[in-house]
């Protein structure tokens, strides 16, 4: 608890999460709020379209929680911080609880406004918020955040370094996902087991609008079902974390 | 101040530190190496054409802004761009040098990665006639090179607006890759806006009628030039920006 | 010759230096004098051009800096001993700087060699130590050969040894003829280096003269008088005109003299036919008369600290 406490204040003195926040909120409402006004004429609003664009929240607050670590390395603060808790394992879980439960909530809060701006304005299509599939791409989007915050966390202690981890953080999900599926005959079972490519499906498979949102990531049929997908998702992002930890309670800080 | 003095002075800068070294390895690499996988996983017997083994151009362009951005970031961030002033007061000239080495080095790169793409694809795959017989096959893979020289200069022009690694990375890689597909899911006016995308319309010159776009304004030559007009027109900016800022 | 006319920097509502007007001369040590947080630095950069001035104008032999052709060659500074790229080694951070301004690589040997760092000059500077960052940092101001340097605060955090290279190698640039201005927020430090002070507090000028007479008036000396006839003396004093305070000093009477010599109150006391069992010149510390002088101009007070961040000009 004191571990979190202090990784609370941490997180929250210095600017750049507040304005990670407020970007991650602002694009993907906003975004949605463009789709949405365009696509009111055609009545064709769905649940998942009002979520399409939860991606820039996600990548805005990966960057967030890679600069969570990277900036306690580039300032020297996180000799301070194994200096006065010298459990690594502890702390950095702290660290990464926090920054996780932060996306997540942000994305919550993303995920609802952008379906509110999106029943407010397209008033031509019967926006519902029903069934557990619809509670799923919605509500889903804050545990994605959460996992793939860890991911980030992860990454970040591993690099320890801002420029190369927020590369790795945006270019694997949005382009090396994308093009892996290019490649012919295997590219496209490859792509299937890509970790963000299955968060999507979580979000997005079974859906109304599944085969628009699977054009997006340019993925095709996946061989297993939305819960096993957050699940694969889940164990690549903890699986990282461990393996992070490990190598920062062995290494010099 | 001469201009081969300036450049000089930042090929020293930029080559003096390894993460250059990396980026533009990585830069090089990975298209050949894109275009290695795309070529082993084809059927032996059916023909791959030229812009199918160029694909991965979008890698190394990433590398590029990434490498280009840093140029600027790092000097920012080390307090070097202080002393850049301190040794150039006029500011533009340096910056301008910087720019010019920058791009430079990321042509010669594209330049590499195209070729090595190319290279390597022909001599794994001899039943395609693969080679830069026709406009669109030239335009292909010599055209990264010049793809790439405006891209650096974006990205030395948002370094230099933003000044702070992170950010300009964010920036830089979200928007092609995010923002710029992104684009075209807005019914009825998405696809129309996305072909004044710059990243897309370098795309559409590189990729002719197999770019995204679906009913194209500009032809592939003048997509081009949009692209590079948007660069240069955003290092205008960058530059006024940064002469009258405090250092 | 560095001519600094009414310049005032705001950043919002802050304003770190305000109407700020000195000139610094050739063939001496000039001490840039204040607190921390005086405006020393700003002015320090907006004489470099590196930060633009609210108003006024800074000249270099007359010319504004951004007007210089190759600038090194006129104007050396070592502004902050960090701002090098850590993975870059010595010698490549001094090459690059060289090339900027046509230097020959000669002179990148030259000064490495005369700051002692030619053994290390391929390594990289982020594991130097903050002495050796300081030697390359002077490297580069000598690079060009210039007429004018400028120091930032060089002797911070530095060892005994380090402190008494970097006062010998300024007084050996100003004994060349070379203009150099030297901040510090030491007044003991600039006692030892500078023949000539700018003092500034809160960003406004409070005097430029020459050390010695600055510190003649900042310790402000006193002359303590022991007599066994205090009412006379006290009387012929006040009859001068000098003012006389009344102190217990080790549990004796004592008058404490100021604002004239010993000499002259000897002179009184003898025509008076006063004994005198003491008469000596009192000097205060020197940092503590600094400090006084400079007490209203302080922005950050220690006791109130924590408070006066911003608020502090509006004081």
């Amino acid at each position: 608890m004191t571990l979190l406490a202090v990784e609370r204040i941490k997180l929250f003195s210095t600017r750049s999460p507040w304005w990670c926040v407020v970007v991650a909120v602002g694009l993907t409402v906003g975004f949605t709020a463009l789709m949405s006004g365009f696509a009111n004429e055609q009545g064709t609003v769905t649940v998942g379209f009002t979520q399409f664009s939860y991606q820039f929240g996600l990548m805005v607050l990966m960057v967030m929680a890679v600069l969570a670590v990277t900036t306690e390395y580039r300032f020297g603060t996180i000799r301070t911080t194994f200096q006065t808790a010298p459990n690594r394992a502890a702390v950095l879980t702290a660290k990464a609880l926090l920054v996780a439960v932060l996306a997540g909530v942000v994305a919550l809060a993303a995920a609802f406004l952008s379906f509110w701006v999106s029943d407010l304005l397209a008033t031509n299509s019967d926006l519902s918020l029903s069934g557990a599939d619809a509670w799923r791409n919605v509500a889903g989007t804050g545990l994605v955040a959460f996992l793939a915050a860890v991911l980030s966390v992860a990454v970040g202690i591993l690099l320890r370094q801002s420029a190369a981890a927020v590369t790795v953080v945006l270019v694997w999900p949005l382009l090396v996902e994308g093009l892996v599926s290019l490649i012919p005959r295997i590219g496209q079972d490859i792509q299937s087991w890509m970790p963000f490519v299955a968060a999507h499906h979580f979000l997005f498979g079974g859906q109304p609008d599944s085969a628009e949102a699977a054009m997006m990531m340019g993925m095709s049929d996946v061989p297993y079902g939305p819960w096993a997908g957050i699940a694969y998702f889940g164990a690549i992002s903890v699986g990282l974390f461990v393996v992070a930890v490990i190598t920062a309670s062995r290494r010099d800080a | 101040m001469s201009a081969v003095n300036l450049i000089s002075a930042e090929s020293i800068k930029l080559f003096s530190t390894r993460s250059p070294w990396w980026c533009n390895l990585l830069a090089m690499v990975l298209p050949v190496g894109f275009a290695t996988a795309a070529v082993l996983s084809w059927p032996t017997d059916v023909p791959i054409s030229v812009t199918e083994v160029q694909m991965g151009y979008q890698f190394g362009m990433m590398l590029v802004l990434v490498m280009a951005a840093l140029a600027v970031t790092t000097e920012y961030r080390f307090g070097t761009m202080r002393t850049t002033f301190q040794a150039v007061p006029g500011r533009s000239s340096a910056l301008l040098a910087k720019t010019a080495l920058v791009a430079g080095v990321a042509g010669l790169v594209g330049l590499v990665a195209a070729l090595g793409s190319l290279g390597v694809a022909s001599v794994l795959h001899p039943v395609s006639d693969l080679g830069l017989g026709t406009a669109d096959e030239l335009r292909a893979v010599l055209g990264v090179a010049p793809v790439f020289v405006f891209s650096a200069v974006i990205a030395v022009a948002v370094g230099l607006l933003v000044r702070q690694s992170a950010g300009a990375l964010a920036l830089l890689l979200v928007w092609p890759m995010l923002v710029e597909p992104l684009v075209s899911v807005i019914p009825t006016v998405g696809e129309h806006i996305q072909q004044w995308m710059p990243f897309v319309a370098a795309d559409h010159f590189l990729r002719g009628e197999r770019s995204m776009i679906a009913d194209p304004v500009l032809s592939p030559a003048m997509a081009l030039a949009y692209f590079a007009a948007v660069s240069v027109g955003l290092l205008a900016v960058a530059l006024v920006v940064a002469r009258r800022r405090d250092a | 010759m560095i001519e600094v006319e009414h310049l005032t920097k705001r950043y919002g509502r802050t304003v770190a230096v305000d109407d700020l007007s000195f000139s610094v001369r050739p063939g001496r040590v000039t001490g840039f004098l204040g607190p921390n947080g005086a405006g020393k630095s700003t002015t320090m950069r907006m004489i470099l051009g590196l930060d633009r001035p609210t108003s006024g104008t800074v000249r270099i032999d007359g010319k504004p800096y951004r007007e210089l052709d190759r600038p090194l060659t006129r104007v050396g500074a070592l502004l902050d001993a960090k701002w090098v790229h850590p993975n870059r080694s010595a010698r490549a951070h001094l090459r690059w700087m060289a090339r900027t301004n046509r230097l020959p690589n000669r002179r990148v040997d030259e000064v490495l060699e005369t700051v002692g760092l030619s053994g290390v000059a391929d390594r990289r500077a982020g594991g130097f130590s903050l002495g050796m960052s300081q030697r390359l940092g002077i490297a580069a101001a000598l690079l060009g050969d210039p007429e004018i340097l400028m120091f930032d605060e060089p002797v911070n955090g530095l060892d005994p040894e380090g402190i008494l290279w970097i006062r010998q190698i300024m007084q050996r640039l100003a004994s060349e003829g070379r203009t150099v201005l030297v901040s510090s927020h030491l007044l003991s430090e600039m006692a030892q280096t500078a023949e000539e002070l700018v003092v500034i507090g809160r960003g406004k000028l409070i005097r430029q003269c020459g050390t010695a007479q600055f510190v003649d008036e900042a310790s402000g000396a006193t002359i303590r008088v022991r007599t066994p006839q205090v009412e006379r003396l006290r009387g012929a004093l006040h009859q001068e005109g000098i003012e006389v305070r009344d102190e217990v000093v080790d549990e004796l009477p004592t008058l404490v003299v100021a604002g004239t010599s010993s000499e002259r109150v000897g002179e009184i006391a003898a025509a008076q036919g006063v004994v005198l069992h003491e008469l000596s010149v009192q000097r205060g510390s020197l940092e503590q008369a600094f400090l006084q002088l400079t007490n209203e101009a302080v922005e950050y007070h220690a006791h109130d600290g924590a408070t006066t961040g911003n608020e502090g000009t509006d004081r």
